[in-house]
């Protein structure tokens, strides 16, 4: 589903990614992880082309993201994403929110898309806020909305970039709660994230990044149980103890 | 004591109207035309394509750099000669003074706007582009329906403001001998000697909806800060 392929990013001098591959396969969940500055929002967004990148490939569903003549919008509208800070629309209800991508990018009747994303509200366990604006809600129900309005545009698969990390430590729970559901749902999944219950749980591949370089790409129970390199392993131990 | 004549004022209200109305007239439409045209110079300038950024940037700092005095003189004698260019003729194509108004005070204001709307723009966080780029927004709806609204939304009470001063503005429209609304009150009070009477009253027409609108102002900010506050 997703392949990147020897990526490498500078921004002048500063290398930010450096030969990164790896692979995530449909119905998979990689969860990437590492230290602050090591270059996982980088590397998420190069899927989506949010972030350009200078050398490798990127292919989503078989598209390359990196070709010039590539169809980017369309290509984004088919990958769903999830930022730290949520980044609904403030300037529209939530209803609005759910429905203007879908109106605007997929076409869809505004009926259709207004009914899509009362559903989407209602399992996010929402529809009560329905007509709330985003700056009325919690950060908790924040992100369970911008959830809700990327799968509204029924995406292929799914980019989280710190979705809990913005949160305080009682709203996380309801956010991974959606999140396993969509992974046991076999949603295809890439997440950066430091919640280490949430990979332990649903994910099939841990991956570890260090200063823009992929140190590890495994199976989670190894991963878990004997991190190969000495770097993984001190920021395991940094952060389950956390 | 002078000897003041008031009578002389409603007599001359009718002229006074069509040159107040001019006045408004000119600042509706140098306030809509700047809005759309300062909105594209800002877009310009924030552009990644260089070229267009230093075009427009040049142009903006042109216009704020000179008096607008000025551009309505320059406007006013140069287009004749550009048209004239355009179409081949031999003599300036004259374009008279309402339309050297329109033209003058649109690109001025353009200019202006466009700092407002360029400010409102970077205002807007930066995650708000990249969730609607995420969403399959191309870079102009992303514009019109994602960064643009919150832009405008802050940069009311401020384009607002700079309205007001259009407003006042339009009264150097006299260097055209344009009958903008201070033109007309000059012109009939130099033809009935009643010069106090007619600056006075001008004055406080001035006053009065130049102060009205910046209450409106002040409310809406209010209300806006109130609402900043809210969420
Ligand atoms: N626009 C930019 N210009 C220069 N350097 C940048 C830019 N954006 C990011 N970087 C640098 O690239 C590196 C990787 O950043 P990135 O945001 O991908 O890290 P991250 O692993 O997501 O970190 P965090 O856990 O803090 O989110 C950092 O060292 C950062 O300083
Ligand atoms: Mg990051």
């Amino acid at each position: 589903m997703i392949k990147i392929d020897n990526v490498s990013k500078h921004y002048g001098p500063f290398q930010v990614l450096k030969n990164c591959s790896t692979e995530v396969k449909k119905g998979e969940v990689v969860v990437v992880c590492g230290p602050s500055g090591s270059g996982k929002s980088t590397l998420i967004k190069c899927v989506n082309a949010l972030e350009p990148f200078q050398q490798g490939s990127i292919t989503v569903s078989g598209v390359s993201v990196g070709d010039k003549k590539t169809n980017l919008p369309k290509l984004r509208a088919q990958v769903g994403m999830v930022f730290q800070h949520f980044e609904l629309f403030p300037h529209m209800s939530l209803t609005e929110n759910l429905a203007i991508a879908q109106i605007k990018v997929l076409g869809r009747r505004r009926e259709e898309a207004m009914d899509k994303g009362m559903k989407l509200l209602e399992r996010v366990g929402l529809k009560a806020h329905a007509h709330k604006y985003p700056g009325q809600l919690s950060g908790g129900q924040q992100q369970r909305v911008a959830i809700a309005r990327a799968l509204a545009m029924d995406p292929i698969c799914m980019l989280f970039d710190e979705p809990t990390s913005a949160l305080d430590p009682e709203m996380i729970n309801e956010v991974l709660d959606v999140m396993v559901e969509l992974a046991q749902e076999g949603m295809t999944m890439m997440c950066v994230t430091h919640e280490m219950g949430f990979a332990k749980k649903v994910a099939n591949r841990v991956i570890f990044m260090d200063q823009g370089e992929i140190i590890e790409d495994r199976e989670k129970h190894a991963f878990f149980e004997t991190p190969a390199s000495d770097r993984a392993q001190q920021f395991l131990s940094k952060i389950l103890t956390h | 004591m002078m000897n003041l004549d008031y009578s002389v004022l409603l007599r001359a209200l009718p002229y006074l109207g069509e040159g107040l109305l001019f006045s408004l007239q000119i600042t509706l439409v140098a306030m809509a035309g700047g809005i759309v045209f300062g909105t594209l110079l800002a877009l310009a300038r924030l552009s990644r394509y260089k070229k267009l950024a230093t075009v427009a940037a040049g142009y903006v700092n042109l216009m704020r750099s000179i008096p607008l005095i000025l551009a309505i003189f320059w406007i006013f004698f140069l287009i004749p000669e550009i048209v004239a260019w355009l179409i081949g003729a031999d003599h300036p194509v004259q374009i008279g003074t309402t339309r050297t108004a329109f033209i003058a005070f649109t690109l001025f204001e353009a200019a202006y706007f466009c700092e407002v709307i360029r400010a409102g723009i970077l205002a807007v966080p930066r995650g708000q582009e990249g969730a609607g780029q995420a969403l399959g927004f191309t870079y102009a709806q992303n514009m019109r329906y994602v960064v643009l609204p919150q832009a405008f939304r802050a940069m009311i009470p401020v384009l607002l403001t700079q309205t007001i001063i259009l407003f006042q503005d339009t009264s150097l429209l006299y260097v055209i001998s344009a009958t903008d609304f201070l033109g007309a009150a000059s012109k009939v009070a130099q033809r009935d000697g009643r010069l106090v009477e007619f600056y006075t009253f001008a004055a406080l027409v001035y006053f009065a909806i130049c102060f009205t609108l910046s209450k409106v102002v002040k409310r809406y900010q209010a209300r806006l800060n109130k609402n900043v506050a809210h969420a």
